[in-house]
This record gives C-alpha cells, structure tokens and sequence, in this order.
C-alpha cells in the first residue's frame, strides 16, 4: 500500500469551511453575551487630560464604562515582552490594555464601553469624550536617534531601546582584503499582516474560571501569559482557539483585548466578546518589517565574496508587544545567505517612534534579510560586469559541505542551492528570455527578470538555541503531541500547535494514519484548546510541521510499538516479529497471521484474552519533541515583471517558483502556501504600505488606502520542488509556510530593476508605486533611483541618510 | 433606537419576518439574527468581499445592504448553496483544487465566482480573475481559486 | 463599521419620495443603490438623520433609445449598464467601476448625485454632453452635465430634487477609448480618460475628452479637443493635442499620485484613449 504521507489527499478541513459550517471566534454567541467597543486615541503622542463617561453611560443599554485609571486593579501586570537577551538591556515601558496617563500612537486604546448589542456599544464609545494635551511626534526613526527629538518615553532619555550585535570572522580585514565593496541603503518598510479574518475576543465566565475564545496563533502561551496578568492560576484560564481565519503573525501575540474580555467578564460575571473592526486592525493590530539596513559588501575581482557589514534600525513603534525588539534579529541564522564570506557582522539598533508596534509577520526578519543580500548580490554582481546568477553560483555553500558551520557559528542542516538554481533554469530559459527581453524592448516593451536564491531558518526550537541558554527568548520551543486510538480503531491526534489555515488537520492525519495503519480520514487532529490535549506552543514561524509534525509522529509510533507488543500478544508471537505491511500488523514472513488496527485497539481497551502485565490497558501516548537544530528550507525563484515606462506601472507577468523543504508531506498543501506567500511578498514589492504623515496620522488605515492585491494584479504561478532531507527530523521535512514571503520581494524589485536597465535605474525603494517607478524612470529625486545615496559613517543617523526625496515626503 | 421595519425576505428559500432597526446590516441581520455564520465580515469599506450573497441571484456585499433593502428580496447565502444533490459544483472544485486554506474569504469568494458563472459561463483565466476582483484572499495567492472556477466551468459546460 | 442612527422611510412614487425628503428636512438623504452613501455612513462621515429608500421604484430603472438619443432610468446599475453593450463606452466604463458586486447595486444616478470627480460615469456623461432629468415638488428640470458638477462631492441638485433619467446623445459615428488607471483592480480612477471621436475623410470633424479625477470635479480636456478638432487624424496630431490633456487642471494629490504625476498620467491616457477613439471611428 503507498503511504498516505506524499500524497495529495484533500482537506478534511474543507467540507465545513466550503458550505459555511465553520465556527470562526465571532460567529460564537454565548447567552446573555455582552458587546465591547473601545475608545482609542486621535492623538498620536499626548497626555489625557480627563475622560468623561456620562453621556455614555446614561444610553440606554450601557452596561459600563471603564477607563485605564478603572480597570488598574483588573491586571497585575501589563501586557508580557517575552526576550531578555543576556548582556543587554533592552528599554521595556509599562504596557497597559488601557492606556494611563499617556497615549503613544493613534489608535492606543484609552477606554471600553460595555453594551447589550455591538451596535449600542459602537454609539456609546463615540459619546465618550476624551480631553488630550498633545505631545511632540516623532515617526522616522532615523529622525528619532538624532539629538533633540522628541521622546517617546522619557523616562529612558533615549528612543533607542537596545542594541544587539552578531558576528564570525574579522569583517574590517574581509573587507580591506575586497578588490571590489560595495555599499546599499535597504528599506524594508512597514506592512500589515490583514488576514481577512479580523480579531475577536470572547470571555467568558463560568464558576471559578474563565474561558477566552480567540483569534490566536498561540493559545497555550496565551494562556500562560494572561493568567499572570489577570493573577489566576493557569488551570482556572481555558483558551479556544476556535477556527481562525489566517494569522500571517498578527495573531502571535498576547494582545490588551484579549485581557479586557477575560478582565470585564470577571467583573460583570457576563460574557463578553470584542470583534475587531478592520480600520482596528490597520491601527492596533501590530505591524510587521520597518527597517532600514544599510549593507556592506565585499568580493574579489573573480566575485569570491569576503566580508559582510550590515547595520540596521529598526523601528519598533511605541510599545514593547511579545517579540517586538527580537524580530529584527530573528533572522540572524541566515544573515549570510546561501553564501560563504570571510567574516559577518550584523549590528541592529531599535528605536521607539509614535506608532503601533512592530512584531511578527509572515517571514519576520527573514525577508528583510534575504531582501537585501539578495539584491545587494545584483548590485555587486553590476559591479563586477558578472552575471547575478552566476555570481551566485561562486559562493554558493556546496551541498557536499552540509551540514555547514557558517561564520556565525550557525549549522545549515542540509542543502543543494545549485540544484535548486538548476531546476529553476529547467523551468526558466534564462537565454531564451534575454532574446526575448531585447526584441520586447524594440518594440518599447520593457521586461525584466529577478532572481533570489534564498535560504530560511524555521522549525523554531530549538530551545537550547533561541531560549534562555541561547539568545534569551524567556520560552522553549519544544512542540508536543498526543495519539489517542480509540476502542473502534479510529484515532484522535492532539497537537499543541494551532494552525489557521495551513492544513494541519490533513497533514498531521497522513503522518499519523501511516504509522497507525489506518486511512487518515479515520483519524481527527484537535488543536486549539488548552482543556484539550497537552501544552504547546502554537503555529508560527514555519515550526508546525517540522516540530509538531515530527511530535506527532513520535506520539505515533509509540503506540504503534505497543500495538505491536498487544498484537504480538494475541498472536503469541514475538513482538519484534510483528511489522506493519499493507495497514495491517502480521507478522514477518506470515502474512496471514496479522491483525488490524482496529482489532488491536479494541483489545487493548477490552482485552479478550489475558495480555502480558507489562502492557498497560488503553492505546494513547503523549510526545514531547525538541529538535536538535533548526532546519534551513531553500530555493531559486524567478520573477518576470512588465514596466509601462510611460506610467510607471509594474505588473507580474510570470513567476517560476523552486522550493526545498524536505520531503512532501502533502504536495498540494505545499504548493497551496507558497502561492499564498508569493502574493504576500509581491504585495509589499508592489501595492502595500503602512503609512504615517509627519503628525503620526495612519494614512493607510483601510482597505480601500492599504492595497492587499486583488486576483487581478496576479498571475498563475509556476512551482517546482526539489526534495533534500533534513537530517535533523525523522520525517525529514522543513517548513514552508513563510517561504514564498521570504524569497519573492527580492525577486520582484530585482525584476522592476532589470527591466529598467536602458534608464540606468540601479534601486527603488518598495512598495514599487507606478509613481514611484515613473520617477525613477525620469530621474526625479534621489535616494530612489539612480543609484543609492551616500553612506556616511556606518550610514546612520546622519541627515544626508533620512529617507527619500523632496518630492516624495512621508508618501509612499 | 429608530422605529423598527418590517422585512419579508426569502432567505436560502425559506420565508423570513423581522422587525428591524433600520440601521442594521444586511450581514449582521443574516449572521447575528438568523445564525447564517457563514458569511463573514472582514473590512468597513465593501473591499474584501468576505461578506458576499445573493440578493435576488446577483452578488452584492452585504456590509453595504440594509436589511431593510432587502425586503421582499430572495437571498442565497453559503449555507444555501449545496442542494439536495450536495455540493454545488463550485464548492466541490474550491475543495478538490485546494482553492482554500484559512476559509475565512471563501464563502464570499464562492458567492462572487457563482455570479460570475451565471454571468458567464465559460469564462478564460483573465476573466475570472477580474471577476473576483472584488474579493480578497491572503492565504492562497489566489492560483488555486482561480483553477477551481476554472474547473467548476469546465464541469457545468460540460454537464 | 456600523451607521448611526436615522429613520427609514419606503417611498412608494417619486412623489412619495419628494414629500419623505421635503418632512425630513435637510438632513434627509436618498437611498438608491446605497454604494455611495452607505460606505461613508458607516465610517459616520455620513449622518442622515432620514434616509428616503427610492430603491424600489421600478419606474426609475432601464435603459431606453428614444429621439436619437439614450434615456437610462436612474435606479438603472452599473451592471445593467455593463451588460448594454449598445452603449459603448458607456457599458465598458460601467464595467470597471469597483467589483461585480458594487456594480449589481450601485446605480447610475446615485453615482451622478454623489459627484465624485474620481468615478468613472460624471466624466463620462460631461463628455457626452448629456444631461440629467431631475424633478421635485415644483417639477422637472433638465440640467445639463457642465452645470451639475460644481464642486467636491457637490452638485446643483436641490436637496428636494430627484434625478429621474439620464441622457445622452447617441453619438452615432463616434469611436470611443476608455483608459483608466488603477493601482488595483477594484480601485478608484487615480486618473480616468474618455475620448469620443467622429472621423470624417480622414480628419477630426469632433471631439469629447473627458477627465476623472483631474480635479474637484469631472473636467473636459478642452485644449486637447481644440488642438485636435478639425485636424488630421493621425498618431503625430493625436500625440501633439494630447499633451495638452491636462493644460489648467489642478489635480489633487495624494500618497499615490502628485498633481504633477497625474498630469502626466492624462497626458499619456488621453492620447491612448484618443487612439482607440481613433481608430474604433475610422
């Protein structure tokens, strides 16, 4: 019989979500639920002078009316920033879900008004009159290290909140030893993680305890973390994760919502739910990228690459939310590429600014980095008249070299970034394009192509590397499974990993039905409740399969062993004479001496004869998986863009697509994320941006101004795999939820840049604007254009550094 | 609140009465009334389209439509569109071509591709891609849906 | 996210709908297909305090040829206009208003009534030179598209008049082009050209360029039309009156588009539209 892991099987996640008979967090209704509307600041930095309640508590249907000052008493702490890194200080200002005192960017919430229905409560939060004394803005973070701008917090005297250093080698003798350096300003700029579901809360009271229903990526740590808020024991906290409608890393987070449901619950012994409005989401919901890298690149004459420098600032917004200060730095891992270099130094700075916080989105850190390698091998490779790809070929690490100890002491598991770059030529006639690309441009047409060969670091554990012992997150990352086979032969999986789209239920069911031997649609995988299964650390970051399908696994076959053990027993036979061939357990060389599942399970529950004492009745066991290391997925994408020179107007007219994350699980679902992270990327490439006028007034705060692309801005894609094992997991498999996100904002800009050749354009800054590209065509302003802007010393924090041009301001 | 309306509408073939404020939501009359969870709301601004129906066998959002416009109106939502046979065809293609992952725009973007059918049943890529130009997806890039109109088409020309 | 208060009423007539609109005072709005107001309402940038529902009135829909020229009932939607394909530019520009679904509900006098500079049908009917028919309780008036559009989101409706009818000449002869331009799909027009052209041997006998999102209001490119009509037909001149698209406009910027970028975006439409004007006349 093939095994069902490498199929395509079809979701079991679809027949309810395709007839409408999902259960998302705001379609639950509780009895006698409550509906909250909070009030958040206009003002993007100012003192509250006074709160008046009255004429919203006098409507009718107005259950309460709470301010910061009111709800102190509800929170022991404020809201949890989860790293702590050895040696370094980071700035942590006190984070409240109702703000006290201060409001730090527009959107900060400053009150709630709790109602019978969501509509008395929306009218009630507009009757809440706030009085604000504003304070001096400060929005660009190059602006906000210089001397004399305006604080964010005072109390720290600085808007640096920490910096944080990674290096191998000697970068300044690399670079001294280049026949050729070159230098590049990289913005990655602000984005939003928009899942078409919005946020929603419920809390719910019963007894002793509370419930939270929530849009959450993480529900175990949610519950962790808002049980010390609230100050209550984490047994008396249950948290759903009901089905969630696509997180992208908005909804990795422990947000002040979710607290104030739990908090006015308790106090007003109702339920009560908060649903997110989407201009909520663009305000409150964090960001995602905003930083400026400014890159350092050396090479020999024949494109042997030496040394790299990288300094970045990033900006962080107001607060500190659970991982804000430590995306920057989350790809750290591979900050060198696909490549080999002499020597790397990466040096980050972050920095506070009057807007909402910067945290997780898909990729986090990953494509920022790969962003500007990527591109800074372009612009090297024009450097050294070599082509880009072949440039790359030079230094790519050998797949004989794997498992790689790079310069920063990391270890690549495993790769082949020449065969990938091979496959994708397969697909992709490079020579034929470039034929194709001249007689286009006799004719005013203008295509161009880009290229990125990527590698990411996923499969978060391991704990040991990026917990308290290695870069200081205060958390393990470990992922957890229960395999439970039920009497009849059916089988339950618990994973403590909460997906939200990625097709868990499918995936984790194939893994565990081949080492159960029964059909994957006999077998149910729950996630998503804290009351339900052992702990976990939910699903971000690429980690499910890797960790908690590697969990499953593990949890799998220990029951198959015990399975085995009971079979044995029923067929007096040895039990490592007993295989499982064909979804049937019979033992070697006898095919006709075999049981099934189902007869093994029900005599482990019911036992018809006596079984050895040693085998324990019941058929379920738990696992508990930390990885060895992290697991590198890799790969070569190509993007093909028209510019209409005339208008500016870019347009993705082909994307060719190689991807390696191990062996395919299920190469549907595969395929499935890495359009869906194509998208993402050329979204930022090309139409999103979160956007702040100079008062720190959210320009973009809607979907009709922050332009997710439609299906008309996008193409068929083209993907093609290459399969490498990872050593470091018995499956294999790497992750690829994030891939396409990280790999395709290089390859979209580099294309826009190639097409622009006959105009000398050697960089634009994303998101590409038809206004933007226009400009650049036509040579106005500088900084985004022709050529980048001169560096300075480590290219920071001098005026002749700030951001654009005169004609571009603060707009995108 | 305002005087209440009363509303007559067919909704999923089944006769509905309501006294509603006339401010209310077409979405939320459906979702929070009714119980049709199936159809979502996912911005303020008629942008993603989670929220589309049928009112009287034509798309709309229904962020934009007060209850109160729909009286006397036939309105279709997820929930109504498998019939007796089970799936309609484009729900059995979303599924066999993986047009889906989180499922949050999916209701909404069957509703959109099912009026696009009606308006055209044999449409090329380009097409249907503008056709659903007033829904959004952020999980599947898009490729998938459109390959599941695409063989919805295919099947219903064919059938 | 959700409308503020108001109160409803049906209307059963125009008639109706005048005397709902006359008790409400001026804080009274129209609802027809609802896709202009109901939006800002729910942002509460718009605050009715009645809303007069005309969208039942079947009287106000349909699109009719009479006396050489196009009558479009009011309540007629974008997607009726879409699928007209007699209509010429005036289905293809109806057809790349927002989405589908906008376009089944939103109607071709809401849109007009609203004045947008950035939809597309105002620009569209100031090319056409056509006009709309509106009543109230002191009767019809006709009111021709250069005088409706006065200002941002402003127009010379009464707040106690109806648009009943719209209309537009047929324009028999004429080739038409239609350009415009979108960051996405389903977005408004950062500029919107149309171009109606009527060739005769070889030359220009006329020209209409109308423009979107130019300025306050939908614009004529009358320069450009000047430096075309009666002339040759040809790329050269066509390129040559098209630089002229944008002469005297004031375009209002935004974080996507400068005056000066959208200036330069008319030009570059206008001369695509009067191509395809061109050569759909010849």
């Amino acid at each position: 019989m093939t095994p069902y892991v490498g199929q395509a099987i079809r979701r079991k996640e679809d027949p309810r979500m395709i007839s409408g008979r999902a259960n998302y967090t705001d379609d639950i209704s509780l009895p006698g639920m409550l509906h909250a509307a909070i009030v958040r600041s206009p003002e993007a930095h100012a003192a509250i002078v006074s709160i008046d309640k009255s004429a919203a508590e006098q409507r009718s249907g107005v259950v309460a009316v709470l301010t910061g000052e009111d709800m102190a008493p509800d929170f022991a702490s404020g809201l949890p920033m989860a790293w702590d890194p050895p040696g370094v200080d980071i700035n942590v200002p006190d984070h409240w879900p109702l703000k006290r005192g201060e409001v730090k960017h527009v959107g900060d919430p400053v009150a709630v008004v709790v109602a019978v229905d969501r509509y008395l409560a929306v009218d009630a939060a507009e009757d809440v009159i706030v009085e604000y004394d504003p304070k001096p803005v400060v929005v660009d973070p190059e602006a906000a290290l210089e001397d004399g701008a305006p604080l964010v917090w005072e109390q720290f005297g600085t808007n640096k909140t920490h910096e944080w250093a990674v290096g191998g080698g000697d970068v300044a003798a690399a670079l001294e030893a280049a026949d050729v350096v070159v230098e590049q300003r990289v913005p990655n700029h602000r984005t939003s993680g928009a899942p078409i579901e919005p946020r929603a809360a419920i809390g719910e009271p019963r007894a002793e305890s509370l419930t939270l229903y929530s849009t959450t990526q993480i529900p175990h740590i949610a519950r962790l973390l808002l049980a010390g808020m609230l100050d209550m024991p984490e047994d008396k906290l249950r948290v759903i994760a009901p089905d969630v409608g696509g997180g992208f890393g908005a909804k990795l987070q422990v947000y002040g919502e979710e607290a104030l449901v739990l908090a006015l619950a308790r106090r007003l012994g109702r339920a009560v739910k908060w649903t997110e409005s989407r201009s909520e989401h663009m305000t409150t919901s964090h960001h995602g990228r905003d930083q400026i890298a400014y890159v350092t690149l050396g090479a020999k004459r024949d494109g042997t690459l030496t040394g790299l420098k990288v300094r970045i600032v990033a900006d962080l917004g107001a607060y500190m939310q659970l991982l804000t200060p430590f995306i920057p730095e989350l790809g750290f891992p591979v900050m060198g590429g696909c490549y080999r270099f002499d020597a790397i130094d990466v040096h980050f700075t972050g920095v506070f600014t009057n807007k909402m916080c910067t945290d997780a989105i898909r990729g986090a850190g990953r494509p920022e980095a790969t962003y500007w390698i990527e591109l800074t091998m372009d612009k090297l490779a024009r450097e050294l008249d070599m082509d880009p790809l072949e440039l790359r070929r030079r230094n790519f690490i050998p797949k004989e070299e794997f498992p790689f100890e790079t310069k920063l002491g990391i270890v690549y598991d495993s790769g082949d970034y020449h065969g990938s770059l091979d496959r994708l030529l397969e697909n992709f006639d490079i020579e034929g394009f470039r034929r194709e690309q001249a007689e286009l441009r006799e004719k005013g047409i203008h295509r161009g192509v880009g290229f990125s060969t990527w590698v990411e670091v996923c499969g978060l554990a391991p704990s040991r590397a990026v917990g308290p012992q290695g870069v200081g997150l205060q958390a393990a990352f470990w992922e957890s499974a229960m395999v439970r086979v039920h009497p009849s032969g059916s089988a339950t999986v618990y994973t403590g990993t909460s997906p939200h789209g990625q097709g868990l239920d499918t995936s984790f069911a194939q893994i565990a039905a081949d080492r159960l031997g029964i059909d994957p649609e006999n077998v149910d995988v729950l996630h998503g409740d804290t009351d339900q299964g052992p702990w976990g650390w939910g699903t971000y970051g690429s980690r499910s399969l890797s960790v908690g399908g590697e969990a499953v696994a593990k949890a799998a076959e220990k029951v198959q062993a015990k399975a085995k053990r009971i079979c044995a027993a029923l067929l007096e036979a040895s039990p490592d004479d007993i295989e499982l061939a064909d979804g049937r357990f019979q033992v070697r060389g006898s095919p006709d001496k075999a049981k099934t599942m189902a007869e093994i399970a029900f005599a482990a529950h019911v036992p018809p004869q006596e079984l050895p004492a040693e085998i324990e009745p019941g058929l379920e066991e738990n696992s508990f998986y930390d990885p060895e290391n992290f697991v590198f997925p890799f790969g070569a994408h190509a993007c093909i863009v028209d510019v209409d020179v005339e208008t500016g107007k870019v347009q993705v007219v082909r994307y060719v697509a190689v991807d390696d994350c191990g062996p395919a699980i299920n190469p549907m679902l595969i395929d499935g994320q890495v359009h869906g992270g194509i998208v993402h990327a050329i979204g930022q490439a090309l139409y999103e941006q979160i956007v702040y006028d100079e008062d720190g007034q959210l320009v973009t705060g809607t979907f009709v101004d922050y332009a997710l692309p439609t299906a008309a801005e996008v193409p068929s894609f083209e993907t093609d795999r290459t399969e490498t094992p990872s050593p470091v997991n018995s499956l294999g498999v790497k992750g690829i939820g994030e891939a396409g996100t990280i790999a395709a904002t290089p390859a979209v800009t580099a294309a826009v840049i190639d097409a622009l050749q006959p105009f000398g354009v050697e960089w634009l800054d994303m998101p590409h604007t038809p206004m933007r590209v226009w400009n650049a065509i036509h040579g106005h302003g500088h900084g985004n254009g022709h050529g980048p802007p001169s560096l300075g010393e480590h290219g920071m924090g001098s005026a002749g550094s700030g951001p654009s041009s005169p004609d571009e301001g603060g707009a995108p | 609140m305002s005087s209440a309306v009363s509303v007559h509408v067919s909704v999923n073939g089944e006769a509905r009465e309501a006294e509603v404020d006339p401010r209310l939501l077409l979405v939320h009359w459906l979702r929070d009334e009714l119980g049709l969870t199936g159809t979502h709301v996912g911005c303020d601004t008629t942008n993603c389209g989670a929220c589309t129906v049928h009112l009287n066998g034509e798309s709309v959002k229904s962020c934009t439509v007060l209850a109160v416009q729909a009286d006397g109106a036939e309105v279709t939502t997820i929930e109504g569109m498998s019939g007796p046979d089970g799936l309609h065809p484009l729900q059995a293609a979303f599924r066999e071509k993986h047009g889906l992952q989180c499922g949050f725009c999916t209701p909404g973007m069957i509703m959109a591709a099912a009026d696009l059918l009606n308006r055209n049943p044999d449409p090329t890529e380009e097409e249907v891609r503008h056709g659903l130009e007033g829904n959004l997806c952020r999980c599947t890039g898009y490729h998938n849906i459109v390959q599941a109109v695409l063989t919805a088409a295919e099947s219903e020309v064919r059938a | 996210m959700i409308p503020a208060e108001f109160d409803y009423v049906r209307a059963d007539s125009v008639d109706g709908a005048l005397g709902a609109l006359a008790e409400g005072g001026e804080d009274a709005k129209l609802l027809a297909g609802g896709h202009s107001l109901l939006p800002l309402m729910k942002l509460r940038l718009a605050v009715p305090t009645v809303l007069v529902d005309i969208g039942g009135l079947d009287e106000l829909r349909g699109v009719e040829r009479e006396n050489g020229g196009w009558r479009v009932g009011a309540l007629t939607t974008h997607a009726t206009l879409q699928d007209t394909d007699e209509l010429g530019v005036v289905a293809r520009a109806a057809s790349l208003i927002a989405d589908q679904q906008v376009r089944n509900r939103g109607t071709i006098g809401g849109s007009l009534a609203h004045g947008d500079p950035a939809s597309d049908l105002p620009g569209v009917l100031l090319a056409f030179d056509g006009s709309v028919t509106a009543r109230s309780g002191g009767g019809e008036r006709e009111i021709a598209a250069a005088d409706l559009f006065q200002d941002y989101l402003t127009t010379s409706l009464g707040a106690d008049e109806v648009i009943t009818t719209v209309n537009m000449p047929a324009l028999e002869g004429y080739g038409w082009g239609y350009e415009k331009f979108t960051r996405r799909a389903e977005d408004w027009a950062m500029v919107g050209v149309v171009a109606l052209v009527k060739a005769s041997g070889g030359g220009c006998e006329d020209v209409r360029i109308g423009l979107t999102h130019m300025g306050p209001t939908p614009l004529r490119a009358t320069a450009a039309e000047d430096a075309l009509r009666g002339g040759p037909l040809d790329a050269e001149r066509i390129a040559a009156a098209a630089e002229h698209a944008a002469d005297g406009t004031e375009p209002p910027g935004d974080a996507n588009a400068t005056p000066d970028y959208k200036r330069h975006l008319a030009r570059v439409l206008t001369r695509r539209a009067l191509e395809s004007a061109a050569a759909g006349a010849a």
